[in-house]
């Protein structure tokens, strides 16, 4: 593996059930039990009605490009050295926007409303950043 | 209820890049502008500036002006925070708190490196882990909306070029602005793409900078130097992530823009002259429409053939905007300071004729994610 030198997560207590599960190669989504929304990015407490009592579920990881930009300069660490690259948020079939990168594609042929699906980057040992390429 | 404050003096400092520090730009700044009201520093009773020191705020700048004020306040929302001060200053003014409210800036993004649109965004926060690992810029957030705004709208390049074609134009009549030559649409498509669809020239430029504002109860018109602007409404919102469901083609002005209308008993046909944060053409276009001066969707049409420019139906940033004049990284204050100029009728070659209501918007953070914005109506008194 080269090292990665782009930035890291900087993972908390609480976000921690998140990021264990990325190192399984699963991304999770939160759904309240107290109103049923669902979010994303995960936290404490529910963004709809703020009840503490959020669960975890497992995303199918598959979902659509909401929208994306395919970056040819930059200062920011690690990209550089990948121009260009694509910076997306992506709609999860669970309804919820991600943002993360389109990889693993010809950055010319990601288009808005395209179908991709979860892969991750495995950074190092227990570490694992969700990604997204063609479905 | 009405607001009742004046903005009685402004200034904004003359240089692009500078070896003076923010703080002396800051007190050259609010010298020039209590001098511009007719006031001194004695008169200051209300301090407000945004949080440069993580944790401290205002407390460094207040210390080196040697200040004494009784109210104090360091919102900061990004670029638009000295739009909000100027809100904040007006509120406190209306309750009693303070009578003389100082509002400074000072940046020194230009010659200390600042690559303020194309590093990583990082905030030091929980939610960089969700955000900030994707070589996440600036200019990459804004490009996003850009290029949705495309795919709903059929919004093109050409159009969004228009915003930075007639900012030059502004910018060749100001003299302190940093760039001056006139550019064609032909030029912005063909610079360098930086984040796609945005090139280098629908980005705004880094300077060094700085200004100050001040606003005073209306009791103390008759003892101003000039003819103070009177604020007649004002108002602000902040558009985030949404828990995941964000449209992010609506910008917070969706909803500081109708509530400062309404307060001000004006509409977007009232307002002769507008200063909308430009720190990408994107932000101008997506703020026009939620501002209501167009239908959304509708803000590629808007923008071209000359309406927003010297001449047009609502000519726009004047001064030549981030994208051609300065921005040293939150610009907010330069809107307030063309706007009340243009009131003044002290605008000269870049004068808006019979110009009697303008409007500032200010945005800060990114459209791409989360960000701030802030409404000012302003007339003459």
């Amino acid at each position: 593996m080269t090292e990665y030198t782009k930035p890291l997560p900087e993972i908390t207590a609480e976000s921690k059930p998140f990021w264990d599960a990325c190192a399984r190669h699963e991304l999770l989504v939160q759904e309240c039990r107290a109103c049923r929304a669902v979010q994303y990015y995960p936290r404490g407490v529910c963004a709809a009605c703020w009840s503490a009592d959020v669960e975890y579920k497992r995303s199918t990881g598959r979902g659509r490009v909401y929208t994306f930009t395919v970056t040819h300069r930059t200062q920011a660490r690690g990209f550089r050295d990948e121009l260009p690259y694509v910076l997306a948020w992506i709609e999860l079939d669970e309804g919820v926007q991600v943002m993360s990168n389109i990889v693993g594609v010809d950055p010319a042929t990601v288009k808005i409303g395209m179908p991709v699906r979860v892969t991750f980057d495995d950074v190092k040992e227990g570490l694992s950043i969700p990604k997204f390429t063609a479905a | 209820m009405k607001p009742q404050a004046l903005i009685a003096g402004v200034h904004e400092f003359p240089e692009r890049k500078t070896t003076k520090s923010m703080l002396e730009i800051q007190a050259l700044s609010a010298r020039a502008a209590l001098e511009d009201a007719g006031l001194t520093k004695s008169d200051v009773d209300g301090y407000f500036t945004v949080a440069s020191n993580p944790g401290i705020g205002p407390l460094p700048i207040v210390d080196y002006l040697n200040l004494n004020p009784k109210y104090i306040d360091g919102t900061t929302i990004g670029g638009s925070s000295f739009v909000a001060h100027v809100n904040h200053a007006a509120a406190a003014i209306a309750e009693g708190r303070c009578r003389v409210a100082l509002i400074t800036y000072g940046s020194t993004s230009r010659s200390s490196g600042v690559a303020v649109g194309t590093r990583e965004r990082i905030s030091g926060d929980y939610l960089d882990q969700f955000e900030a690992l994707f070589g996440t810029s600036t200019v990459g957030l804004y490009a996003m909306v850009a290029r949705r705004h495309m795919h709903e709208y059929g919004t093109t390049s050409e159009q969004l070029a228009e915003i930075a074609v007639a900012t030059r134009t502004h910018a060749s009549l100001n003299p302190l602005a940093l760039y001056r030559d006139p550019i064609s649409v032909a030029d912005v498509l063909k610079s360098p793409m930086i984040s796609a669809p945005l090139h280098l020239l629908d980005c705004c430029v880094i300077t060094d900078g700085g200004g100050a504002l001040v606003v005073v109860h209306p009791d103390l018109a008759r003892d101003l130097r000039k003819a103070p602007v009177r604020l007649l409404g004002s108002a602000e919102a902040i558009a985030h992530t949404s828990a995941g469901r964000r449209d992010f083609l609506v910008s917070a002005a969706a909803e500081s823009g109708p509530r400062a209308f309404a307060e001000a008993g004006v509409s977007p046909r009232d307002v002769q002259m507008a200063m909308i944060y430009d720190s990408f053409t994107i932000t101008v276009l997506v703020t026009l429409e939620d501002l209501g001066f167009c239908k959304k969707g509708q803000g590629g049409a808007f923008v071209s053939g000359g309406r927003i420019a010297l001449g047009g139906e609502l000519p726009i940033n004047t001064d030549g905007g981030g994208l051609s004049s300065n921005h040293p990284g939150m610009r907010g204050i330069f809107l307030v300071v063309e706007a009340v100029k243009q009131l003044r009728g002290e605008c000269g070659e870049r004068q808006v004729k019979d110009c009697r209501v303008a409007l500032v918007h200010g945005t800060g953070g990114a459209l791409g994610n989360r960000h701030s914005g802030a409404t000012l109506i302003l007339g003459r008194n």
